[in-house]
């Protein structure tokens, strides 16, 4: 194993968060405080609790999860796209480290930079709305499963990814569709029957509805079908990763 | 000795159906400087791409140090440094940081006191703090041979160092290279300026079509096939050889101004007294004469024109 590597890619892409604080901290933060004036206080103050949740605090889990694959998704693809769009990459390539090392540096520092965004915006909440935790473990289960998922998951589109247009497609037009259509903003028991039934086909879904759960009890699904999709979509990623490092797809043909 | 790299019958067929290398062997001896002279797509860069492990071979292969790229790549990549042709560089990353960044990959441990001699030797040490975009082409040039130097090599690969580089620059970096090499370490170079090659190389391979057309000691390479010339400038022009000196395969160039005459400089005589004196016979008066050997330029133009 070599662990200096990973601790130098891992440190490094870390800095880059620190050059890019304002565009990578702040503004989550400021967008959070919108959702939940517009949401929280303007709307929010017509709609009677869920489930006997304020709706207010019922949306934070799904703000975070919106925000954290948004963000994961976008650190991963981001942290190995730049090197092959700028050419450094061959750096990385003809290194004394193997593809799980250099996975383990780019993933880890996408889902670090996920998880520290995903913990303000939580910080952020409770300043609008009273939050009580049920299952903490549960709810880093997901927490942090969810991270390492999506930031692979990045990875891999980074990897595929041949311009900045295919880079940025599955982040802005599949996932804002999957997050907001996945009851972040609402219980899937107010959707007309058919529509419930639809999505139930949406993975995003079995995320929140799991992460709302370790916060109230209240799930849209059964949090073990929650636990089993991620675990599943966590599996295809890594699948996926391994074949690709097999073939070198992308990377050294 | 064992040679530090040796490369057997190594082929690369891009998935566009480009055959990049046909199945090349060379073996690269510990502590020499080798020149791989080709023209532009000969597979210079792709054969350097799979020795460093950028590039999957399609066939072959290769050991550095006497393991195995593929296999224990973490023993060969760990030997290597490399220094490609693309400026290649992390905008906003400072020259400290990037260098020290590629010590990591390497898997060493932080050693600013290595670090600092590198920037030094390269005169980037005034530079360190700066942002690489802040930094010009040549600047740049020799922060990717810092990043190169950065984990102590022992195989150095410059793929096209001088390309883009002033004059002053150039002659720096060659004393580098000189240091690198006293120091025991191997370096292999390509280059289009085939009189760097000619100054710097103990070595030249040559390789056009994904195939090497030769291997030879640089010396000896110019001694089998360079030529001598001389040239005789003629105070009067004249309007054919005259048939006295029909022996000696006499060329007449310039108006009859001047006369040339081809001779093999490893030969034992190579004939030129006698010429003098049969011009002299002749009643041929002289203006100037000078000779010429052909450079490494022209002979690799040779090899390269006849393998096409």
């Amino acid at each position: 194993m070599n662990i200096e590597a990973v601790k130098s890619i891992y440190f490094f892409e870390m800095a880059r968060t620190r050059r890019t604080l304002l565009q990578s901290v702040v503004s989550p933060v400021i967008s959070t405080s919108l959702y939940f004036i517009v949401f929280g206080a303007a709307i929010g103050a017509r709609i009677q609790e869920i489930d006997g949740v304020s709706y207010g605090a019922f949306i934070t889990p799904g703000l975070m999860m919106l925000t954290l694959l948004t963000q994961c998704i976008g650190n991963g693809s981001f942290g190995i796209y730049f090197p092959k769009f700028t050419g450094t990459i061959y750096e990385v390539l003809s290194s004394p480290i193997s593809m799980v090392e250099i996975v383990l540096g780019y993933v880890g520092a996408a889902a670090t930079k996920g998880l520290m965004i995903g913990t303000i915006i939580l910080a952020t909440a409770s300043l609008f709305v009273d939050l009580s935790i049920a299952h903490p473990f549960v709810m880093l289960f997901f927490f942090v499963l969810t991270a390492i998922t999506f930031s692979l998951f990045g990875f891999i589109i980074g990897i595929w990814a041949k311009d900045f247009e295919q880079l940025n497609l599955i982040p802005m037009l599949v996932v804002p569709p999957l997050v907001f259509l996945g009851g972040s903003f609402y219980s899937i028991d107010m959707l007309p029957p058919f529509w419930r039934a639809i999505s139930h086909f949406n993975p995003v879904l079995y995320l929140i509805s799991g992460f709302r759960w370790s916060f109230f009890e209240i799930s849209d699904v059964n949090p073990v079908a929650s636990a089993a999709i991620i675990l599943v979509f966590l599996t295809i990623c890594m699948s996926v990763l391994t074949w690709i490092f097999r073939t070198g797809y992308k990377l050294r043909n | 000795m064992a040679p530090i790299v040796s490369v057997s019958n190594l082929s690369k067929t891009y998935a566009s159906g480009f055959e990049a290398l046909k199945g090349v062997s060379l073996d690269i001896e510990q502590g020499e400087i080798l020149a791989l002279l080709g023209p532009n797509g000969a597979g210079k860069t792709t054969m350097i791409s799979i020795i460093c492990g950028i590039v999957n071979a399609s066939g072959g292969h290769v050991t550095v140090g006497g393991h195995d790229v593929v296999r224990d790549f973490r023993q060969t990549r760990a030997m290597i440094g490399l220094v490609p042709q693309e400026l290649t560089t992390d905008a906003f990353e400072t020259v400290w940081n990037t260098v020290s960044f590629s010590r990591g990959l390497h898997g060493k441990k932080p050693d600013p006191a290595h670090i600092e001699k590198v920037l030094k030797d390269l005169s980037l040490w005034e530079k360190r703090n700066n942002m690489l975009r802040e930094l010009s082409g040549g600047m740049k040039r020799r922060v990717l041979i810092a990043k190169a130097l950065s984990h102590e090599p022992r195989v150095l690969f410059l793929d096209e160092p001088t390309a883009g580089v002033d004059v002053n620059l150039r002659k720096s970096m060659w004393d580098v290279v000189r240091g690198l090499r006293a120091s025991g370490v191997t370096i292999i170079l390509t280059t289009h300026y085939i009189e760097e090659a000619e100054e710097i190389a103990d070595r030249i391979a040559v390789i056009n079509g994904g195939e090497i057309l030769l291997v030879e000691e640089k010396a000896a390479l110019m001694t089998k096939l360079g030529r001598k010339q001389l040239r005789v400038d003629l105070a009067h022009p004249l309007e054919r050889v005259p048939d006295t000196l029909s022996s000696y395969n006499l060329t007449l160039e310039g108006d009859g101004h001047c006369l040339i005459y081809d001779y093999d400089t490893s030969a034992e005589r190579t004939g030129i007294t006698a010429l003098l004196a049969a011009l002299a016979e002749a009643g041929i008066r002289l203006k100037d004469i000078s000779t010429r050997q052909s450079s490494l330029e022209d002979i690799f133009v040779e090899i390269v024109g006849a393998g096409q």
